[in-house]
Order: C-alpha cells, then sequence, then structure tokens
C-alpha cells in the first residue's frame, strides 16, 4: 500500500469544495432565460380531478403557462413504469394501475401533482399556483395494509383488485411445514418495519433546457443513475431518443435510494421546456421531499422459527405484507421479494425456508428502495426472532447464534442466495470482545441500583450487495443489466481521467477510485481525476445504489486499468528495448525488472499520443475502457452489539455502547468506510428510535416536517465503536464486498434487543420511543 | 414568502409607531416562529418590525431580590449571563436545554412568551416564578399574562419590554424534549419563593397552554422533596395527546419532571 494506495486514510479530495461552499448542486445552476416550475399538488389523499380552473392565474404577473395533467397525456408522455416484473404465486403478472406523471383524472396521494405552473420567477410561480382553482370529489381513502386489503375497502386501481398487487412466494413451503410438524420448540414473531422518508439534505432538482434547432434536452437532475434515468426517460416516457437527451446528476447531496428513480417532477420539466420553449428549472421543498420522495420500509410481519430439541433451527416460515403506496415505483416490486426474501436466512443454516409476501396499495406516497432496501427488513425479522427465540428457549442470545451459524463456505441458502464467504464467529467474537459481553451482567446488575434498566442487544446480519449479476437478476424480472462501466484515459502528460458509470452522491469515489489509480501505478491521486455523472462524457453506467460502487464500479476500472497498463507496457517495452514480460510498474515509472532501465509514465503517454516510435501495428493513443458484470452478489456481514440504559420512569433511552464488527471484505479507504458505518448506523438507529412516516386513517400524513418526523441528530446517537474482521470477496478480483448499507441493515435490531431485554419484555415496535417504551414497560 | 416590508425599530416608541401604520403588521422578536410560519406561506404580514436591534430591550439586571431580563435579549446572552446563573440558575438550565444553537442565538424571552407555544418552556418559568410581564404600558403578572394555547394578555401594538423574577429560595427545571421539534413534550418548573410559597407549573401537556399544577403545588408546600410527588394523582383528562406522546404518558410525565425538578432545585 502507498501512502495514497488501497488502504490508506486518504482526506477526501472533494471535501475542499463541499465544506467551502463551491459545491454545484442542480439548485446552483441558471440558465439565460431559465422559467421556474412550481406543481400544485393535491391536499386529498384520494380525489377525483373535476376541473381546473387556470385562467385567474394565467393572468398574473410572471405567469408563463399552466399545464395539466390531461396536456401530458393528450401529449403521449408515458406513464411512469416499474422496472421488475414480479409474478404471483398463481402465476399471474403484478397488477398495476397507470401512474401518469400529474393526475388527469384520480389522485391517490397526498402530494400528487395535478398541474404546474410555469413563470419568470419562484415566487411568481408559486403566486400563480395559489389562484389556481382545482375542483376535487373527494374519495374515501385507505392508508393502512390491512385495512386495504378488507372486503369493502377503497378501491385504487382498477387494474389491481382487492388493492392487491402480487402474492408472490418463495422457498419451498412443504419442507417448511414439514419441518414445523416435527419441531420441538416454535418461535412466533409479529413485526412492524416502520415507514420512512429518507431525507436526503438536498432536496430533489431539475432543470430541463430544451434546444429547439437540435430537438435536443439537457436535463439536470439530482440522479444517483443519470444513464438509468436517461433509458427510462428516452424508452418509456417519449421525451427523446437517447441521442438526444444528456441528462446531468452533478453534485448530488445524498440519495440513500431516493434518487435512483424517475419522478415526475423530471418528466414535466423536459416536457414544460418544449412546451414554453424554454428552460424549466424546478427545486423541491422539505414538504415536497415528505410528500413525494419515495418512502422506505412499511412491512407487517408474521414470522414462524423452528427448532429441533438441540435448539438447531429446522424452518422458518414468514407472511409479510409490503405497503407500496399509490403507485408503484420503478424499482418497487423488487424491495420486497428479491431483495428481501432471499435474505431471511439470515447467518444461519435453515434448511427449509417459506416467505409469502403481498403487495398492497395504498393511499400513501409510494415505497421504493430506501438505504439497505428489503434488507433491513430481512435483517430485522430474522434477529428479532433469534433474540426472542432465546428468550424463549432460555439459552445465551449469542450461544444460540453460534449454534446456528454457516460456517461452511460457499453456502446455498433455500432461498436463492448462494453465501461465497464469510466468517460469521470472527464478527461475533470480535464485537462481544470490544462491548465486554461477558461484563454485562455485573453491569446490568450496578446500573439496577442506580434505578436503570440495562440491556444488550445483538445483530448478527448479512446482505446482499455488489448489485448484480445481470443474468441472475434478469432470470428474476429485472428490467435492467445491473453492470458498471469505466474508461480510463491517460493524457499525453501523464495525468489521468476515470470516467466511471457509478455516482457518488457523498461516498467519496472521487477519494477512493483514484486511490485504485494510485495503488497500481503508484502515482499521487493529484495526478487523477474522476469524471462521472454526465451522460455526454460517460459512455454508459448503472448508477450508485446497492453497496455496488466499489464492488462493481471499482472493478470495472480496474478491468480497464489493466488493459491500459498492458498497452503501456509494450510502449514502454518498445523505449527501453526490452521485453514487454519484464516490464513493472513502480512509483509512477515503467521499470525493466532487475535493472535501473526506467520510463516516466508521462513519457510513456507522451509516446502514446506522438506515435512516432510506438511497436509495428499499434494504434496511438491511451485509452482503455470495460464493462465489468459480476459473477455473483457480494455479502458483507457482520455482528452489532447495543448496550443500552431505559430510564423507567420516561421510557427513555440512553446508549452506553454500540459496538459493530463488519466483514467488508478488503476496504480501500478505512476512514471512508467508517463514515459510510457510521451514517448506516446513524439511520438504522433512527429507525429503530425515532422515525415513522404516519398517515392517519384518511390518508393524510402527519409528520410532513421536521417538527414532527424525528431525524436523528448527533446528540441522539451515541459515539460508535467500530472494527473490522476480514475475509475476502472471491467474486471480485479487489476482494471488495461494499459498505454503504450495513448500518442500515444490522442497528435496528440490535436497538431493540437491547431495549426489550432492558424492559424484560418482547412485544416492542419501531420506533421505540420514549412513549412507547414507557407504555410497554406499565402495560399488564 | 409573501412579500412584506422590514423596518428596523431603532426605539420601543418608534416600534409602536410603525406598528400602527402597518395594515397586517407583526413584531419580528428574533423570528424563530414568525419567520419558518412566513416562509411555508401561513403567515402575510404586510410590515414586518424587528426589535432585535433596540438597545433598551437588551440586557440583564440583578437588583435586590429582582431578576429582570429585558425582552430582546437573546438565550444565549441569557444562558451565558453571571447574574441570571447566580441568582436564578434554573433559568440559566432551562435556556441551556431551550432549541438548538441556532434557535438560542437568535430567539428571545419577549418572542418567546408573546408566542405562548403550548410546548414553549419560558412561560414554565415565568408561571412558577411568578414573575412579572412589563410591557410599553403596564405591567401584567404572569398568572394573568398566559392565557391558553397562543394566546396572551398582550394588546394589538402592544410590546413586552421585560420580564422580573422575584428571586426564589429554591427552583428547578425538568423537560422531557418532544423527538422531533425539541420542544418541551412535557417540562415543569418547580419554584419555593422566600416566603415558602410553592409554585410548580407545566408546559408541553396541558390542551390549554401552560398551567399550574396545584396538586403538586399541595404536596411539595407539605414536604419539599420527590417522594412527596408519588402519591399525587394527574389526570390524562384535557392533557394533549399525539404521535410522540399519549395523554396517559404525560400525565405521567408532569409527575416525573417535577420530581427531577425538586431535586434540581436541591
Amino acid at each position: 500500500m502507498g501512502v495514497e494506495g488501497i488502504g490508506a486514510r486518504v482526506v477526501r479530495k472533494e471535501d475542499k469544495r463541499f465544506i467551502t461552499g463551491k459545491g454545484r448542486y442542480v439548485d446552483d445552476i441558471k440558465l439565460l432565460g431559465m422559467t421556474h416550475a412550481h406543481f400544485i399538488r393535491s391536499p386529498h389523499a384520494h380525489a377525483k380531478v373535476k376541473g381546473i380552473d387556470s385562467s385567474a392565474a394565467l393572468s398574473m404577473p410572471g405567469v408563463v403557462a399552466v399545464l395539466t395533467g390531461q396536456e401530458i397525456v393528450d401529449d403521449k408522455v408515458g406513464n411512469l413504469i416499474c422496472g421488475w416484473a414480479i409474478t404471483s404465486k398463481d402465476g399471474s403478472p403484478m397488477k398495476m394501475g397507470a401512474w401518469p406523471a400529474m393526475a388527469p383524472e384520480t389522485v391517490r396521494f397526498v402530494g400528487q401533482a395535478v398541474a404546474v405552473v410555469i413563470a419568470e420567477t419562484k415566487n411568481q410561480a408559486r403566486d400563480a399556483a395559489e389562484a389556481v382553482v382545482v375542483n376535487y370529489e373527494e374519495l374515501t381513502a385507505v392508508a393502512d395494509v390491512h385495512a386495504a386489503i378488507k372486503a369493502g375497502a377503497p378501491q385504487l386501481h382498477p387494474e389491481a383488485p382487492g388493492n392487491q398487487v402480487y402474492d408472490w412466494v418463495i422457498g419451498d413451503e412443504g419442507a417448511a411445514d414439514a419441518a414445523f410438524a416435527k419441531a420441538a420448540n416454535v418461535v412466533k414473531l409479529d413485526v412492524t418495519n416502520n415507514r420512512l422518508a429518507p431525507n436526503a439534505m438536498e432536496p430533489r432538482a431539475a432543470i430541463a433546457d430544451y434546444d429547439a434547432a437540435e430537438e435536443h434536452y439537457t436535463l439536470y437532475t439530482t440522479s444517483q443513475n443519470p444513464h438509468v434515468a436517461r433509458l427510462v426517460l428516452s424508452a418509456f416516457y417519449n421525451i427523446a431518443p437517447e441521442h438526444k437527451l444528456r441528462v446531468i446528476a452533478p453534485d448530488v447531496g445524498g440519495g440513500f435510494g431516493s434518487k435512483i428513480f424517475i419522478y415526475p417532477e423530471e418528466m414535466v420539466a423536459l416536457w414544460a421546456s418544449k412546451k414554453v420553449g424554454r428552460p424549466v428549472k424546478w427545486t423541491g421543498d422539505r414538504t415536497e421531499a415528505f410528500l413525494t420522495d419515495a418512502h422506505g420500509r412499511d412491512h407487517v410481519t408474521h414470522a414462524e422459527l423452528a427448532f429441533d430439541a438441540n435448539n438447531k433451527i429446522t424452518g422458518l416460515k414468514v407472511k409479510t405484507y409490503a405497503n407500496f403506496g399509490a403507485y408503484m415505483s420503478l424499482f418497487s416490486s423488487s424491495v420486497p421479494t428479491y431483495l428481501y426474501a432471499t435474505l431471511l436466512s439470515g447467518q444461519y443454516n435453515i434448511p427449509a425456508i417459506h416467505a409469502e409476501v403481498i403487495g398492497v396499495y395504498t393511499n400513501t406516497t409510494p415505497v421504493d428502495a430506501y438505504r439497505g432496501a428489503g434488507r433491513p427488513e430481512a435483517s430485522y425479522l430474522i434477529e428479532r426472532l433469534m433474540e426472542t427465540a432465546a428468550r424463549q428457549l432460555k439459552v445465551d442470545p449469542a450461544a444460540l447464534r453460534r449454534q446456528n451459524f454457516i460456517t461452511q463456505f460457499p453456502h446455498q441458502t433455500p432461498v436463492i442466495m448462494a453465501y461465497d464467504t464469510g466468517d460469521f464467529n470472527a464478527s461475533l467474537d470480535a464485537a462481544m470482545k470490544a462491548i465486554d459481553y461477558d461484563g454485562f451482567a455485573a453491569r446490568k446488575a450496578k446500573a439496577k441500583t442506580e434505578g436503570k434498566l440495562r440491556g444488550i442487544g445483538l445483530s448478527c446480519y448479512i446482505e446482499a450487495c455488489g448489485i448484480a449479476p445481470s443474468k441472475a437478476v434478469g432470470s428474476l424480472g429485472a428490467g435492467v443489466g445491473l453492470w458498471e462501466s469505466a474508461e480510463v484515459r491517460v493524457n499525453p502528460v501523464g495525468t489521468i481521467e476515470v470516467l466511471t458509470g457509478s455516482h457518488s452522491h457523498g461516498q467519496g469515489h472521487e477519494t477512493t477510485f483514484c486511490q485504485l489509480v494510485a495503488e497500481r501505478l503508484g502515482i499521487p491521486i493529484s495526478q487523477v481525476s474522476i469524471v462521472h455523472g454526465d451522460t455526454d462524457k460517460v459512455q454508459f453506467g448503472m448508477g450508485t445504489y446497492g453497496s455496488r460502487s466499489a464492488a462493481v464500479g471499482l472493478t470495472a476500472i480496474l478491468k480497464a486499468m489493466e488493459k491500459m497498463e498492458s498497452k503501456a507496457k509494450k510502449i514502454a517495452a518498445h523505449a527501453l528495448e526490452a521485453s514487454e514480460g519484464d516490464i513493472v510498474i513502480e512509483n509512477g515509472e515503467f521499470k525493466v525488472a532487475g535493472t535501473d532501465k526506467a520510463i516516466a509514465l508521462p513519457m510513456v503517454a507522451l509516446a502514446a499520443y506522438t506515435a512516432h516510435n510506438l511497436p509495428d501495428g499499434m494504434e496511438p493513443g491511451l485509452k482503455e475502457s470495460a464493462f465489468y458484470d459480476p459473477t455473483n452478489f457480494t455479502f458483507p456481514a457482520g455482528s452489532y452489539i447495543c448496550e443500552l440504559e431505559v430510564d423507567p420512569g420516561t421510557g427513555k433511552t440512553s446508549f452506553v455502547n454500540f459496538v459493530a464488527a463488519d466483514d467488508f471484505g478488503r476496504l480501500i479507504n478505512p476512514m471512508i468506510v467508517e463514515g459510510q458505518v457510521h451514517g448506516g448506523l446513524a439511520q438504522g438507529i433512527g429507525q429503530a428510535l425515532l422515525e415513522h412516516a404516519i398517515y392517519d386513517s384518511n390518508g393524510q400524513p402527519i409528520t410532513a416536517s421536521f417538527m414532527d418526523y424525528s431525524m436523528p441528530r448527533a446528540d441522539d446517537l451515541p459515539s460508535f465503536n467500530l472494527s473490522h474482521t476480514t475475509t475476502l470477496c472471491p467474486g471480485n478480483p479487489l476482494g471488495i464486498k461494499g459498505c454503504g448499507e450495513a448500518g442500515a441493515i444490522g442497528a435496528s435490531a440490535a436497538v431493540i434487543n437491547a431495549i426489550t431485554d432492558a424492559i424484560g419484555k418482547n412485544n416492542l415496535e419501531m420506533p421505540a420511543t420514549p412513549d412507547r417504551v414507557w407504555r410497554t414497560i406499565h402495560a399488564a | 414568502m409573501y412579500q412584506t416590508i422590514y423596518h428596523r425599530a431603532s426605539s420601543v416608541d418608534e416600534a409602536v409607531s410603525l406598528f400602527a401604520k402597518g395594515s397586517e403588521a407583526k413584531f419580528l422578536a428574533g423570528g424563530q416562529t414568525l419567520l419558518p410560519v412566513m416562509k411555508q406561506r401561513l403567515a402575510s404580514p404586510s410590515d414586518v418590525i424587528d426589535l432585535g436591534k433596540i438597545k433598551e430591550l437588551q440586557g440583564v439586571e440583578l437588583s435586590g431580590d429582582v431578576l429582570t431580563i429585558k425582552a430582546g435579549t437573546t438565550y444565549f446572552d441569557i444562558m451565558q449571563n453571571a447574574d441570571v446563573k447566580k441568582a436564578i440558575p434554573a433559568i440559566a438550565y432551562l435556556t441551556s436545554v431551550l432549541g438548538d444553537p441556532a434557535v438560542r442565538y437568535r430567539g428571545t424571552i419577549g418572542g418567546s412568551i408573546a408566542n405562548n407555544d403550548p410546548a414553549a418552556d419560558y412561560p414554565a418559568a415565568l408561571l412558577a416564578l411568578g414573575a412579572t410581564v412589563k410591557t410599553n404600558k403596564r405591567s401584567i403578572s404572569a398568572d394573568d399574562f398566559f392565557k391558553g394555547l397562543f394566546t396572551t394578555a398582550l394588546e394589538d401594538g402592544e410590546i413586552i419590554t421585560a420580564v422580573s423574577f422575584p428571586v426564589p429560595a429554591k427552583a428547578g427545571y425538568e423537560k422531557m424534549r418532544h423527538p422531533a421539534s425539541r420542544f418541551a413534550l412535557t417540562g415543569v418548573f418547580v419554584a419555593q419563593t422566600k416566603s415558602g410559597e410553592v409554585r410548580v407549573a407545566a408546559t408541553g401537556a396541558s390542551q390549554s397552554g401552560v398551567m399550574r399544577v396545584g396538586a403538586i403545588e399541595a404536596a411539595l408546600k407539605a414536604n419539599w422533596s420527590p417522594s412527596a410527588i408519588d402519591s399525587v394523582n394527574i389526570s390524562a383528562s384535557n392533557l394533549l395527546a399525539d404521535i410522540h406522546g399519549t395523554a396517559e404518558y404525560r400525565a405521567n410525565l408532569i409527575k416525573v419532571m417535577a420530581q427531577r425538578a425538586v431535586t434540581a432545585a436541591g
């Protein structure tokens, strides 16, 4: 490892601009002649749009246009799509209602747009929007998943009778039933996985610029995957063919999944830009973010775990109702199915698993992938079950886990996933040592003398990341491949530009990706630039989500580097009159191994571009590209242990310690990895203690501002105690597993297991607010 | 935000005269409520008259047994003030747990009590300490000042100039923070005056805003100790209930916070 190579704690290159206010986000961009859009959104959760009167608004100062849902339908802009086809257990395809970018006839959640005002200034657009009169006929709404599937419930879409999108199953039901029939003990649990609002720091925004002469659109947008946005806008939404649409995702202030999806606002901005003949900008405010950014989680689950007389797990049965909200968002269908149920085996050897997932429409904001996407729900379920089992079977929860850990790899689970490697005992050992597990009983007794209820909770999570082998996901219904692309351009003076289809919106790619180049060539990262987020610069890419950028995106860069190095070695060997096989790369030089003969990288690059003296038949230039398609998912795993105290008088939880022992395979930049874990843990703890997107029974959101929705703050969180155990991922040459989602996947179960341990009662839902904990303590 | 006209008054008299000229004028006393509400277009004052630069509204005075905090003094300045810490440390503590640092640099005691948010901290302190609200027209006892949710005895255009607190024998404040807003989910201020009177006020709990808690006052009058409150029964009826706390939980918090406030008061 060099000072800036793989494994070095290099300070982030991008932070200079971020911490000095020089980041360039969509809202910072101003185009000549730019207009501003303000959306008119439904205040009702379910209503017919009977008429829109924009006459008063049109005569107000600065108003350019008022455009409605009917007009966008008339112009044949496509309905929003869901890109992953799921088949129900009866063989029928999932049942989806149409989702137009603005509602022409029916609104199905509070915040759904029905019209847009385009004006010279943002304030003028907002003023005029208040003068647009929308005549609604209110319909009965339903927000709760159980209420939605009852007979007589309000129906959202004629295409989906009973509000049911699908009834999907995985695993072997017969084998699971047989296991339960023979079980010595059965552990049952009902859990709710609470709905969350993603709340990226930067709200979504879009600027669309239509060039009539070229019939060309440029879209600046807050996207985690600009190429996918272009593909979908082009192939499905009829905006423009791909070569007439450039999508730029500049600096993006956080995504957590919510910026994967192509939203109505981008579609409307593009369409409206052509309509009004001027650039159109929309920047969402925080209220719009709460109302329209795809939410996460929202599962209601019953699960049962069967054990034999020796406390070995023999079977698992799961039935989950997944609330999709009012429409099927881009990847929503895959989240409670292939991203959830395929991880239900956890870290354990479970011979038989059967899971059924029922997807349900409700009059709420659409739900889609949010940090972890399905895997937090799976991990929370299995880890609550294991803790419940340990209490019911009266065994130590760590010992019960160890007894059932998978220890032989590769391991084929009964739910598709084949774990490639791992050492679950090693991470549990590390976590238990870090928290002094053996000393807990004494600490608990001492806390009791101080009037505090102390608890400890474990969570041994596993996730499937590095998403994903294209062939595998294609066979499961995905509409896209999940490879990544890269291009390495060595400039004539030896500096390097790396173009990647990954997209950084906080992950630090501009540093970590350079570290790979520094490692291989022995040059400082200051000589390397990472180019991303622009479909005119990078040929294609699948973007950043699912902890995939290092495992997949960086591997693509490695493949391109290898091609480039191979050519550069040929040039160097030719210049040094040596054999290509004798050339080694060290400290920015191409050397003849074992000699002092060397040629520096800039001279090799210059030779490639002057082309005065290249080997016979070699093309000039030094630029290579590669596509990399992973062979398997990666399987980051780890053990989290939370120790906390509950104040019995108030139900308030205070952290004593939180240890995380993760196995992410090889780490590129441990400092950035720690930052990713810290952020993930904050979100997992936020889900466990604070966050909940709530609707009343009429579908009105109750938590649409930070006055009501509890975002975790620094003082809500403990100082994290992190460590790593390492098994290298055999699936990619760098041995990387990915670290972006682990904290959010593993943390919540550790917290709830600790609280339920502290209070001695197992039935506790998230978020475990002080009120809820206090009521649980004092419940009969 | 709708368009408005911003005025920076240099004296109370000027502020009063500017207020009279505006069709729907509002005073700005820190703006920690007014500005967010304006940004959401839920308020549209014709004129905003900023009291923040009026010198006569700034500062703290300790004179004998009376601590006077001028209305425009920011939370930050109150919590740092040596006289406040010396005379009524419970006020310094209350202020240190009010909002967050950004709020404390901007918000003022006058702005807080004029707004009378049912979950604000200061109204509990004023009520429990038997403070007097001074305005440009008169003096109003805290008992008469707070009139329910977001309602006070202030007349249109009347400006709070200061709050005077009799220095108590003992005082303490404890609150359970609202997890999202950081207002008081329930906060209780307990005070024992130098003449032995006990006053207890709870904020964040009642549907009618800040309130005295007579049952706890009686218990503490008989025995100034946390355990004296053990047997007090607080009814959940007429208490606030929302997603962050049921009425029963708030009833419990009134007792628990009162006990802890007594402990803090010593």
